[in-house]
């Protein structure tokens, strides 16, 4: 046990911990766009799944991480697509729509991955890249300066989905539209368009999520590899307060659980592995029971907008 | 307002065009599913099969034979009791997810339950594992709904976590505790369980088939539900939480006491599952045993209009579904994930149809109204 304290061990903690917040940053930000414009949507997990696959086949086969990613990025976008079709052109229950667009992408992502590549095979994905000066430092150069650029990425996201969302008239549409659809169409602004939008953007970040799983994290693809990261994120935004800084701390305190568990296991201590891996979804839940009833949601969240309705 | 007035003053207005109405509201899911095959047909001309070839395996795989006819009803059976679960949430408006770990609780309990009182004989043992993994999936159940209750907790997500907590938890148990120690004895530490005592097993409906006893519990407990829902004041109360939440508390109704109780009464159902799959099917519990039919469940539930009497040739329709599936990636080797990826395109156009059942509704609301309104007038 007094080894788990040492400087080494929390120094490796914290750089995984750094490393393993990236898809959930991701995933959770885009989440918080769409939520903001008052979609949810709960696809993020099989949105994650076939970008991951679509970005390692294409870096398998051209060897080039930002074709891979790109690709990523597009499949995003059209899963996007559908999502708002179905949930703002169509109106459905979100709630459905997004499991159905779940299960979609676990499907099709498996089906995939077994027709064209069929075995485990690791691709060179996105280098560790050491930030001249701070990654020199010591103990913190580590563990926060030589990341690969996705993970950096992801941190960048988080002030810059803050400036689009608080600052911009983009974001100002956004949060009318969440928040009262009616009164902001009555100003002239396209509910449809705005939410068709920030769904998208959010699909194309799960995009990324799948594709910084896939290429940079872990380098490999597997059946349903997400395991469920992709519903932690849409649990992340509740817990964040729908504000980038507030998921970014949820994000963080999920990936350090996460690699303190995966250190537990490296050293050996005597924790059933399964308990150590149930540790993260337990903590959703009491993250979820600690938070909910404080924040507030996007009063028109998970509502549907029809004109002339109300 | 006007509508208000009517039912006071006159009879409800004649329901004239309600058959076509049913024939329309039946129709709009086969036709999500007709394009949700048609869009596997092209995936599989993409995958290099022959669409044709790999629907034709798919039929006659189920109804070439009597065995195929009967493996279509065993997997039928979970989706039926999982889907009364789904059918009792939704009509509250509580979306459980959690089919997969509610199904994990039942079965866990119908292999701890039996092996730990296996002395019993079967006419005893086999009522109270029922009840028992009933009880165990109502626990799994009563976790989310009790969270949503007190705390406003979203019990999609935490319906998820607690599907993956049950996965672990699972294979936990069966590679520890649970462990058959015939796998100890001959080295091979496989992870499942002993086999459970023979009679606890249940009976076959026909010899030589897997077609067992769960698959006429299941179709009455259709019936108990559909009388539970629409016979009884709870099961009126939960329906009513479900079409207007905000009316019913004003009504002094305890929204969160009957939304907790769905979603209690749906793990308990969906438990019920797992019992059958491990007493009728496995006759021990091991990975895998929930075979996506809490989130197939989900599926037929819908597909059934969410109506406990719909869901039953819903889920006879999926489970020859499930099992043709099988039969076609043998047929023409192509993965039977190709039918998770159908079946998510079933989920999305089904909700996404759901736009021009209530359109039509509307439609045929307002016609009734005229219709009443011009009576009125003529009797005046």
């Amino acid at each position: 046990m007094n080894q788990l304290f040492s400087l080494t061990v929390i120094a490796g903690i914290l750089t995984s911990a750094i490393r393993l917040a990236t898809p959930y940053l991701y995933a959770a930000i885009g989440e918080a766009f769409a939520q903001t414009s008052g979609v949810v949507n709960l696809g993020v997990d099989g949105i994650m799944l076939v970008s991951g696959y679509a970005a390692f086949y294409v870096t398998l086969q051209t060897g080039n991480v930002w074709l891979g990613l790109l690709a990523a990025m597009l499949v995003g976008l059209l899963m996007g697509l559908l999502m708002s079709f179905i949930s703002v052109t169509l109106k459905a229950e979100q709630g459905i729509s997004g499991i159905g667009l779940y299960m979609f992408g676990l499907g099709l992502s498996s089906l995939l991955f077994k027709v064209m590549v069929g075995t485990v095979k690791t691709v060179s994905g996105f280098p560790a890249l050491k930030l001249p000066l701070l990654g020199d430092l010591p103990v913190i150069g580590p563990i926060f300066f030589q990341h690969s650029l996705p993970v950096y990425g992801a941190f960048l996201l988080v002030p810059v989905a803050w400036w689009v969302l608080d600052r911009t008239t983009w974001g100002l549409q956004i949060k009318a539209v969440g928040q009262n659809p009616a009164a902001a169409d009555s100003l002239g602004v396209n509910v449809d368009r705005v939410r068709y939008f920030s769904v998208c953007v959010g699909a194309i970040l799960a995009g990324m999520a799948g594709a910084s799983l896939s290429i940079a994290l872990l380098n490999l693809f597997q059946e349903n590899m997400t395991a469920g990261q992709g519903f932690i994120a849409v649990a992340l935004v509740y817990f964040g307060g729908w504000k980038p800084l507030g998921i970014m701390g949820g994000a963080l305190l999920f990936s350090t659980v996460n690699a303190f568990q995966l250190w537990m296991q490296v050293l050996g201590v005597k924790i059933p592995s399964d308990v150590a891996i149930m540790m993260p979804y337990l903590l959703t839940i009491v993250a979820l029971a600690v938070t909910v009833s404080r924040a507030r949601q996007p009063a028109a969240l998970n509502k549907p907008f029809e004109r002339g309705e109300n | 307002m006007e509508s208000k007035k009517l039912s006071t003053q006159s009879r409800p207005p004649k329901t004239a065009l309600h058959w076509r109405e049913a024939l329309f509201n039946a129709s709009v899911p086969l036709a999500a599913m007709l394009l949700a095959l048609l869009i596997g047909a092209i995936m599989l001309a993409l995958l290099g099969a022959n669409p044709l070839q790999a629907y034709a395996a798919l039929v006659t795989g189920v109804f070439g034979s009597v065995s195929g006819i009967t493996q279509a009803l065993v997997k039928a059976t979970p989706l039926l009791l999982v889907g009364l679960g789904i059918c009792i949430a939704f009509r509250a408006s509580v979306i459980n997810i959690g089919g997969e770990g509610q199904i994990i609780a039942g079965a866990l309990m119908a292999t701890w339950f039996p092996l730990t009182f296996r002395t019993w004989p079967g006419w005893l043992l086999i009522p109270t594992t029922l009840i028992m993994g009933f009880l165990a999936g109502a626990a799994w159940g009563f976790v989310p709904g009790i969270l949503k209750a007190r705390l406003n907790v979203n019990e999609i997500l935490s319906t998820v976590m607690m599907n993956a907590i049950a996965v672990q938890l699972m294979n936990m148990l069966i590679r520890g505790p649970l462990i058959d120690p015939a796998g100890i004895t001959a080295g091979t530490y496989l992870a499942q369980s002993e086999r459970l005592p023979e009679q606890v097993w249940l009976p076959r409906l026909i010899p030589q088939t897997l077609l067992h006893a769960g698959a006429i519990l299941a179709v009455l407990l259709a019936l108990a539900v559909y009388i539970f829902l629409w016979r009884t004041t709870i099961g009126y109360r939960i329906r009513a939480v479900g079409l207007n939440p905000d009316a019913t508390r004003y009504a002094g109704l305890n929204v969160p006491f009957y939304q907790a109780l769905s979603l209690t009464l749906a793990g308990g159902f969906a438990g019920l599952a797992g019992v059958v799959e491990v007493l009728g099917v496995q006759h021990r519990l091991l990975e895998g045993i929930t075979s996506g039919y809490g989130f197939s469940g989900i599926v037929a539930a819908l597909f059934g209009g969410l109506h406990p009497l719909g869901l039953i040739p819903a889920s006879a329709l999926f489970g020859a579904l499930l099992v043709g599936a099988d039969k076609m990636q043998r047929a023409v080797q192509v993965p039977s994930a190709l039918i998770d990826t159908i079946l998510g395109l079933v989920v999305l156009f089904v909700v996404g149809s759901a736009l021009w059942t209530r359109r039509w509704a509307a439609r045929r609301m307002m016609a009734a109204l005229k219709q009443a309104e011009k009576d009125e007038e003529e009797t005046a």
